[in-house]
């Protein structure tokens, strides 16, 4: 993708509005305002999906406090489930209690999530934030298989293989609150995500997140000017664990379950897609990734049984063409709209649209094909796929597939050319004065 | 006992010999380019995979020579087309892009050989009892395996230290500025580099595929012991991959053979721990049950000890 030329627009445009803009209070009224009428909106007052914008919420502070490492420290971690998974744990057995007696509303367990997040934090930390980089990725990659080969063996924390369950409606009420239905479940997960996004935001201000920052871009410097990078690496490690631990302990109380997969690889590498997907380098881009991945991962999976094998693809994608992840490919676009000038650029957009569409059916049929005949030969050569029957002991439907595959591919770097064209178009009026 | 002790020894050097095949490639590629590939380990599963099928093919001897070299082929296309491509963003989205590689390796096999486990026998050539000792035989095998990793271990050294090529590869290390104005095309030897590493964890593949299961998911199994040998041994050290393979390699397959328990052990000292005491779940674990965590709490005590690892030279 060419984002040479338009970026030199970006950073003109950006540092005095952004800062401008980050006083305002607005922005966070709107998304409060947002959180709170969305399950009542006509059309989406379904429990599914309330039950989706509950897990859209719990992924979206996992994602957040991943980003913290990665995004604002330059810490890669391939294990986070693990505080997610040990603050739903210790959520968990906190919900135990309660049910057992325990006089706290159960509006207040991911507290229990946090202190566990929090806990594990620091005393994992304390060993995995002695390096940093390449080191740091392949230690938390160890420490996570650890925690999960200990995870299977220590059966009276973990409770092995069915996990740990508790109750979430036997407890003492707060404000009438008794979360039988998804709907107060969801008021409950939006007021948590809503507190957490404020204060991992209201974290990239305080001096340790801006020391943060100046870990991940030049830890010589910032030794120099009299901080231990080390200490430093800690501190936002210890913080990231307990927020995580806050989306663990709201996973707990979703699902009145915690089971061993909440710590496992396969969600800490869910996590890291979501966050780059989203975009690292913006605050509200792991939030946008959170959404979208659990949305693919509740909507694809009804349609195809390889949807890890779209998301690693998507993944690669955008490591290759669009590093900034999808929230810089918006921001991209900001000037533009100040300018008034997006129309500018839309026609090429749509015209690349057509043959990229093209290009991913071609794709997924051959896929599709693939991934029935080896995962389920006994089904036979027979299947419907986009709604069209067809044998592919035959060998027209894998010409067709790569025939639109290639085909695509053509006309989509031809209609590249028109992208670039629109871009040219809308940079020269920008650079004319914006005038029309 | 001593039966026990011999045959542990023979496994643990082998599966540590297995281990430095695929850690030698992994820290070689590091110390060149910085670049940790993620994907390392799933460049040892195409390796099995391609072999059985190449075996089914062309018997077992061309399967030995051609799925390392298909799967080096691999190499070659991936530093090619995706690092040499990524690698102006950085290093965190070079780790990034192996890691999203690794994921789709593990489902392009999926798709190739299905979820389950193939039927990857040990070639009837190698197959027969090599010697018989005490009670026990020896299977040709593993006598095999450590022919070929032995073998491979010398052929590296002798490359590196002994070759202009390898003299190209050393000096390339620390200068590549100089060894470029030298008229080498340093990008090319990086490329090679890759793929001779690749190729290397291909061929630990197809030896290591009939002692090992061969499904989709071996990669990451074996992937994050292979980075615990790599940080243990020090990032960049041949010599360090080499002790700390051979040393997990070891130190696992004697824990398997252990069944004690810290119970038991205090139970010899006259201490009793009763089942309602907090530590007594902890206590009661088989060591051969936790042999599969001896790797990770190694690596946490070596961070600990000397973070920089057995051999390493650099703080991170």
């Amino acid at each position: 993708m060419n984002d040479a030329e338009p970026s030199t627009a970006v950073s003109a445009a950006l540092p005095g509005a952004a800062a401008r803009r980050r006083r305002r209070p607005w922005p966070w009224l709107l998304a409060a305002v947002g959180l709170a009428v969305l399950p009542v909106v006509p059309g989406l007052d379904s429990d599914f999906v309330r039950s989706l914008a509950s897990q859209m919420g719990i992924a979206a502070i996992f994602a957040l406090s991943f980003n913290m490492l990665l995004g604002q420290t330059g810490l890669l971690s391939f294990g986070h489930a693990v505080y997610f998974g040990l603050g739903g744990y210790v959520a968990i057995h906190g919900m135990r209690w309660i049910n057992a007696g325990l006089p706290v509303p159960v509006a207040l367990v991911p507290l229990f999530g946090a202190a566990g997040g929090l806990f594990f934090g620091l005393l994992i930390g304390s060993v995995t934030t002695k390096r940093a980089g390449t080191v740091f990725a392949m230690i938390t990659l160890g420490l996570g298989e650890l925690v999960v080969a200990a995870s299977l063996m220590l059966t009276r924390f973990f409770g092995g293989e069915e996990g740990i369950t508790a109750n979430r409606t036997r407890a003492p009420q707060l404000l009438g609150l008794k979360f039988a239905s998804q709907l107060e479940v969801y008021y409950l997960i939006a007021f948590w995500a809503f507190l957490s996004v404020v204060l991992m935001y209201a974290f990239t201000r305080t001096p340790l997140g801006r020391m943060c920052n100046a870990v991940r871009d030049n830890p010589e410097r910032t030794e120099f000017v009299g901080y231990n990078p080390q200490r430093v690496r800690f501190l936002a490690f210890a913080v990231s664990a307990m927020f995580a631990g806050v989306a663990g302990g709201l996973h707990a109380v979703n699902y009145e379950i915690v089971a061993a997969e909440a710590l496992g690889a396969a969600r800490s590498g869910t996590v890291l897609l979501m966050a780059f997907i989203g975009g690292i380098g913006n605050f509200l881009g792991p939030i946008l990734g959170a959404m979208l991945i659990t949305w693919l991962q509740v909507s694809l999976s009804d349609f195809t049984t390889a949807w890890q094998l779209y998301f690693g693809i998507l993944f690669i994608v955008v490591v290759l063409f669009a590093p900034g992840g999808l929230a810089a490919l918006i921001a991209l676009h900001v000037p533009l709209a100040r300018a008034r000038v997006v129309h500018k650029v839309i026609p090429g957009y749509l015209a690349a649209l057509a043959p990229a569409l093209i290009m991913a059916l071609g794709g997924s049929l051959l896929l599709e094909i693939n991934y029935r005949l080896a995962t389920k030969p006994e089904l036979g050569t027979r299947m419907t796929l986009f709604w069209v029957a067809m044998d592919v002991s035959r060998p027209w439907p894998w010409i067709a597939g790569v025939a639109l595959l290639v085909g695509g591919l053509y006309a989509f770097r031809r209609s590249w050319a028109l992208v670039e064209a629109g871009w040219q178009a809308a940079s020269e009026r920008i650079a004319g004065g914006g005038a029309p | 006992m001593l039966e026990l002790v011999i045959f542990s020894m023979l496994n643990g050097v082998v599966y540590g010999l297995l281990l430095f095949m695929l850690s030698s490639g992994l820290t070689l590629i590091f110390s060149m380019m910085g670049v940790l590939n993620f994907a390392h380990a799933s460049m040892f599963m195409l390796g099995a995979y391609f072999s059985y099928q190449l075996g089914k093919l062309a018997g077992f001897w061309p399967a030995l020579v051609l799925a390392p070299l298909l799967v080096g082929l691999i190499g070659a296309g991936v530093e090619r087309y995706g690092l040499r491509y990524v690698h102006r963003h950085g290093h965190v989205p070079e780790l990034l892009f192996t890691f999203g590689l690794a994921y789709l390796v593990e489902e392009v096999v999926v798709m190739g050989w299905g979820r389950n486990p193939i039927e990857n026998r040990v070639p009837a050539v190698l197959d027969f009892p090599l010697f018989t000792l005490f009670t026990t035989s020896y299977p040709a095998y593993k006598a095999f395996m450590m022919a070929v990793s032995v073998g491979m271990f010398v052929a590296l050294y002798l490359t590196l230290r002994r070759t202009r090529v390898g003299l190209i590869i050393q000096a390339a290390l620390t200068h590549p500025g100089t060894v470029a104005m030298l008229g080498h095309n340093v990008p090319l030897v990086f490329m090679r580099v890759f793929a001779a590493g690749t190729a290397l964890a291909a061929l630990a593949g197809v030896i290591g595929g009939f002692a090992l299961l061969t499904t989709p998911n071996m990669a990451a199994a074996l992937g994050p012991i292979v980075f615990v040998v790599v940080v243990i041994g020090g990032l960049g050290s041949l010599a360090g991959a080499l002790i700390a393979s051979l040393g997990i390699g070891i130190i696992q397959t004697f824990a398997v053979a252990l069944d004690v328990s810290v119970l038991d052990l205090l139970r010899h000292a006259g201490i009793t721990v009763g089942r309602d005491s907090a530590l007594y779940e902890l206590f009661a674990i088989k060591i051969a049950q936790a042999a599969p965590m001896i790797p990770y709490v190694l690596l946490v005590l070596m961070l600990i000890v000397r973070p920089k690892g057995l051999m390493g030279t650099r703080e991170t």
